[in-house]
């Protein structure tokens, strides 16, 4: 049981995590704070795949004299463009959040809803 | 030991951290809240071992994520996430719940952390690390496999990063073309 | 402002050890952590920082808004120039094995050539989108 939680506790407060930012996602109304969330869901995300790749007594990908196990690489690589791409996606929304707020005046999706329907 | 001290209190941090930034409403203590988390989740590649990871992160989610946060508050001049007496989130929670319960059943299978044996460090990863001083004579794994055996995907990166780029200059480029015809049209 | 001259004169110490640290990163890439990606975010925060402290006329006339759409384009072209150049030279695309006599000699060719288009695309890029966002506020 002692060591089933300690192989597990990792992935489970990674969940958490995850599940913090989906709900800032889909339940506040500010479009700035979506955006952060959506950020804090991606790095749990990465979290949970850096955690895989992990080797216990393992050392960082680069050869060197003296290791013998390193850990794996290649969920590394995938992490790499994955934060790369995030950051793109992050600066197309808030340039759209810029946008939205010249046209409507607010950044609040209510207000939004209300002066769309009132058109 | 050290590790699993020093896992424990930077994934304790994080949470923290997360859960700040739900509850908060000043929108710029948010974005400092986010410059926070970028920085803590680079420390807690490090002791994960991904030392290219930490780098990356801590290099654009501390540095230009934020700054761009920064600028889009200066931009709208919003101060304050507006306050909703009547906030009934009862839907959300269910969702969030019901994902978070089915990943929870699903990381059950997972095999323990930091298992050599596991599945995931068995296929191309061992071929990977064997052979590629030999092939390419380079050796950072990482950029050995991101430029040289996987070369495909990072010109696929690399696009995405130039079609943002092209995408903000579309969005954000058009002020002084409307100035100008702003301009004509007081004149005639 | 009085206390502008602080902030001017670290900005104008630290700069210069910012690029040299971009460039260290960008062409260590093989032996230690680093790469095209870093590198390039690492020097455009250094002219992020010019700008911050010393205006957005200066900085726009040390690299103009043209420039940066050049240098942006440029860097996806060396990179999928040098597939081209490998197509053109016998083996697949991005095999950088016939780029030298030696494979190996043609590996470190093709890891560094790709390397910079990665470095140069995104260091563009990054100050592309904070001078758009300056010169909106405007």
């Amino acid at each position: 049981m002692m060591e089933f939680l300690l192989g597990h506790y990792n992935y489970w407060i990674v969940v958490i995590l995850m599940m913090a930012g989906f709900y800032t996602v889909i339940s506040r109304g500010n479009l700035i704070k979506k955006i952060a969330g959506l950020n804090i869901f991606q790095v749990s995300v990465f979290l949970l795949y850096i955690s895989i790749g992990n080797v216990q007594e393992g050392t960082t990908p680069i050869i060197a004299e003296g290791f013998q196990t390193y850990s794996n690489p290649l969920p590394h690589v995938l992490i790499l463009t994955a934060i790369v791409v995030g950051v793109a996606t992050t600066a197309l929304g808030l340039a759209l959040i810029v946008r939205i707020n010249e046209a409507y005046g607010t950044v609040e999706e209510e207000d939004i809803h209300l002066q769309d329907n009132s058109l | 030991m050290i590790d699993l001290l020093l896992d424990i209190t930077l994934l304790t941090f994080l949470l923290v951290t997360a859960i700040a930034i739900m509850r908060i409403h000043s929108l710029f203590a948010i974005v400092m809240l986010f410059g926070i988390f970028s920085l803590l989740s680079a420390g807690l590649f490090v002791v994960l071992d991904a030392a290219d990871v930490a780098f990356t992160e801590a290099a654009v989610g501390a540095g230009i994520s934020t700054v761009l946060m920064l600028g889009t508050l200066a931009l709208t001049r919003q101060h304050e996430e507006k306050h909703s007496g009547k906030h009934r989130p009862l839907l959300p929670l269910l969702v969030v719940f019901v994902t978070g319960a089915a990943l929870i059943y699903g990381t059950l299978d997972i095999p323990a952390f930091g298992d050599p044996n596991a599945p995931a460090q068995k296929h191309v990863a061992p071929h990977y690390l064997d052979k590629a001083v030999d092939e390419t004579g380079v050796p950072n794994i990482v950029t050995a496999v991101l430029a040289s055996y996987r070369g495909f995907d990072t010109l696929g990166e690399v696009t995405v990063i130039f079609t943002a780029g092209i995408g903000v200059f579309l969005l954000l480029a058009e002020r002084r073309a409307r100035r100008r015809t702003k301009e004509t049209r007081h004149e005639t | 402002m009085k206390h502008n001259l602080i902030l001017r004169i670290t900005a104008k110490l630290l700069i210069p050890f910012i690029i040299l640290f971009a460039f260290y990163v960008q062409f260590h890439g093989d032996f230690g952590p680093g790469g095209g990606f870093q590198a390039g975010v690492i020097f455009s925060s250094a002219f992020i920082l010019y700008t911050l402290v010393y205006g957005l006329e200066n900085a726009e006339r040390i690299i103009p808004l043209r420039i940066l759409q050049i240098l942006a384009s440029l860097g996806v072209l060396i990179y999928a120039g040098t597939g081209v150049a490998s197509l053109l030279l016998g083996g697949q695309f991005l095999n950088y094995n016939v780029l030298a006599d030696v494979p190996i000699t043609g590996q470190h060719i093709g890891i560094i050539v790709i390397e910079l288009g990665v470095g140069i695309t995104v260091a563009a890029v990054m100050i592309m989108i904070f001078f758009l966002f300056s010169e909106r506020g405007r």
